[in-house]
């Protein structure tokens, strides 16, 4: 089961992504370089797998794609937020990263604990903890976008 | 209900009579956005997905701005990239190095933003050209993708926030001074997913650089679009840029704003954000005396004429403090060559500043004047993340021109006014 890798409020993509790292658009390359301003340790932390719990604001700053998708690269298989920057949340529903906007979930949830997420219901359960949350659900249109696998996917399937 | 100006003009762009907030929308777009380092995510994927030509050649604006000239071979690829693609569609607003600018100073010179369109752009500061009364708002590079190949984006329709100025600003203080003063007041995430709609007899009293650079901002309290009303002086700044017509739009008066919040223009002072978010404001006669290493004036927030004239205003027969690098990047040809003829150059090179082509390099710690660790630098860009310059123990100070040249000349923040 994933486990969580906690950080705090307003978590830019400066930290994500640094631009010095954005001479390349390789999600592999990028994986590489994911977080390593924030948090220096996120490397050995990922291996396996994990899932990303954050407080308000996640992906605040740039637009570059490039953040959601060191993220995704580097094995994280969701991120709850208590609320996420605009074009982060957009970016990532479109090229189809998982992310769940829940307060109550994001305040509960500890660094190390055993998270499992259901998408179809948004129920968020921390085994850990004996704890369950439920995170807000997707508008129609984005759910369409997310089962289509990304936003290119689900345009292609409308013409 | 009544619509915001931003409602207005989606509403108008997706075909609809009315929308409202939280109304899930597909809007066609007037202008697709990217730069190198956007776009080149956005060609990979507009070609995985097997589109063919693009929705419209006129359309699209593809601008080589940020790791140029380019800093390493990696960077020149991805610019090679672009190139390729742009030449292969035959885009016909693909401005490289010679013709390039900042892309956000560029655009609105170039007359591609006009009142009432509706611009995508794979780059955070597109919510720029809403000081010229569009609808404009960042995306990433998948939307630059979509939008490439059918011109349209879908979009969450925002609330708003009723921004009502009044006064005017005094001597130094100027649209950064404002935008920092408000980002300060609602915090980074003030704004999240609203429009920040600018109103109230004071916007008479801002420029349209000030504008131009308080919509820049708007993203860094989380807003989805900042947008001024057009007035005499947005369409004296139009005049002869955009010879299309264009339609104004203006909020009706029963438009719903989940806040108004009022901001007194004369009592703004000259105003920072400290290390390490853009809402950790401050007034200069509060922070003042922290010293600096080096001195940034330029950025799409703060690189046009008016703002290298503030600078030059400071700078006049004055010299940069010993072991302060100055360095100043007009953000478009047009621009430098318009401080040149000015003789503001020369003002510059006296002081000891160096004077840059235009590149957003520093401003994203790319290259040209990135910081070693335990420098701090005044910039009069519009982020101070950590790292975001250099080093990730390095500092910076979000300032406006005239607040950057006088920290030049004393070596320390410090107020214009003091000088």
């Amino acid at each position: 089961m994933p486990k969580v890798i906690k950080y705090g409020d307003n978590v830019d993509t400066d930290v994500i992504i640094p631009a010095r790292r954005l001479n390349t658009s390789d999600p592999k390359e990028l994986a590489k370089y994911c977080m390593e301003d924030l948090d220096p340790d996120f490397q050995r932390k990922i291996q396996g797998g994990g899932i990303i719990v954050a407080g308000s604001n996640f992906g605040c700053g740039s637009s570059r794609e490039h953040a959601p998708i060191a993220i995704r690269a580097s094995g994280v298989s969701a991120v709850i937020a208590s609320s996420f920057a605009r074009i982060f949340y957009r970016n990532a529903i479109n090229i189809g990263l998982a992310i769940l906007e829940c307060p109550e979930a994001a305040a509960g949830i500890s660094c190390g604990d055993e998270v499992e997420i259901s998408f179809d219901t948004g129920v968020i359960s921390n085994k850990t903890k004996n704890m369950t949350y439920t995170a807000r659900p997707f508008p129609e249109f984005i759910q369409r976008v997310i089962k289509a696998g990304g936003l290119l996917e689900a345009l292609r399937d409308e013409i | 209900m009544g619509m915001t100006m931003s409602q207005k003009i989606l509403a108008a762009h997706a075909g609809l009579d009315a929308v409202e907030p939280g109304q899930l929308i597909k809007a066609k777009t007037d202008l697709v956005l990217g730069n190198d380092i956007t776009a080149p995510v956005a060609i990979k994927a507009y070609r995985a997905a097997g589109f063919g030509p693009v929705f419209d050649r006129e359309k699209i604006a593809l601008v080589m701005d940020h790791f140029t000239p380019n800093k390493d071979i990696k960077a020149a690829e991805q610019c090679r990239l672009v190139r390729e693609f742009a030449k292969e569609q035959d885009i016909l607003h693909f401005y490289d190095v010679g013709e390039m600018g900042i892309e956000h100073a560029l655009l609105p010179e170039k007359g591609l933003a006009a009142p009432g369109e509706l611009i995508i752009g794979a780059d955070s500061h597109t919510c720029t050209y809403g000081a010229l009364g569009a609808f404009s708002t960042g995306v990433g590079s998948t939307d630059m993708a979509a939008g490439m190949a059918k011109g349209i984006a879908w979009f969450k329709v925002p609330a708003a926030i009723n921004f009502k100025l009044t006064g005017a600003p005094a001597k130094w203080v100027s649209g950064k001074d404002v935008i920092l003063h408000i980002i300060g007041r609602i915090g980074v995430d003030g704004a999240l997913y609203k429009s920040m709609e600018f109103t109230g007899g004071g916007v008479a009293a801002l420029s349209v650089d000030d504008r131009l650079c308080m919509a820049n901002m708007a993203i860094e309290a989380g807003a989805k679009n900042g947008i001024f009303g057009v007035d005499g002086a947005a369409l004296e700044y139009l005049r002869d840029k955009v010879s299309r017509p264009f339609e104004i739009y203006s909020a009706d008066a029963d438009a719903e704003y989940d806040e108004v919040i009022e901001i007194d223009l004369s009592a703004i002072r000259p105003t920072v954000a400290l290390p390490h978010l853009p809402d950790n404001c401050k007034t200069v006669d509060e922070a003042g005396g922290i010293p600096v290493d080096q001195v940034v004036i330029g950025s799409c927030t703060n690189g046009r004429l008016e703002d290298l004239r503030a600078a030059a205003a400071i700078l006049k027969g004055r010299k940069a403090a010993k072991n302060v690098r100055v360095i100043i990047i007009p953000a478009t040809q047009l621009i430098y060559r318009q401080a040149m003829d000015e003789g503001l150059f020369t003002v510059f090179l006296d002081a000891g500043c160096v004077i840059s082509t235009p590149t957003c390099g520093p401003c994203l710690g790319g290259h040209m004047g990135v910081l070693a660790k335990g420098e701090r630098a005044v910039a009069t860009t519009n982020r101070n993340f950590v790292g975001r310059m250099g080093h990730t123990e390095s500092e910076v100070i979000l300032a406006s021109p005239a607040v950057a040249a006088a920290s030049a000349v004393t070596g320390t923040l410090s107020s214009p006014e003091n000088l």
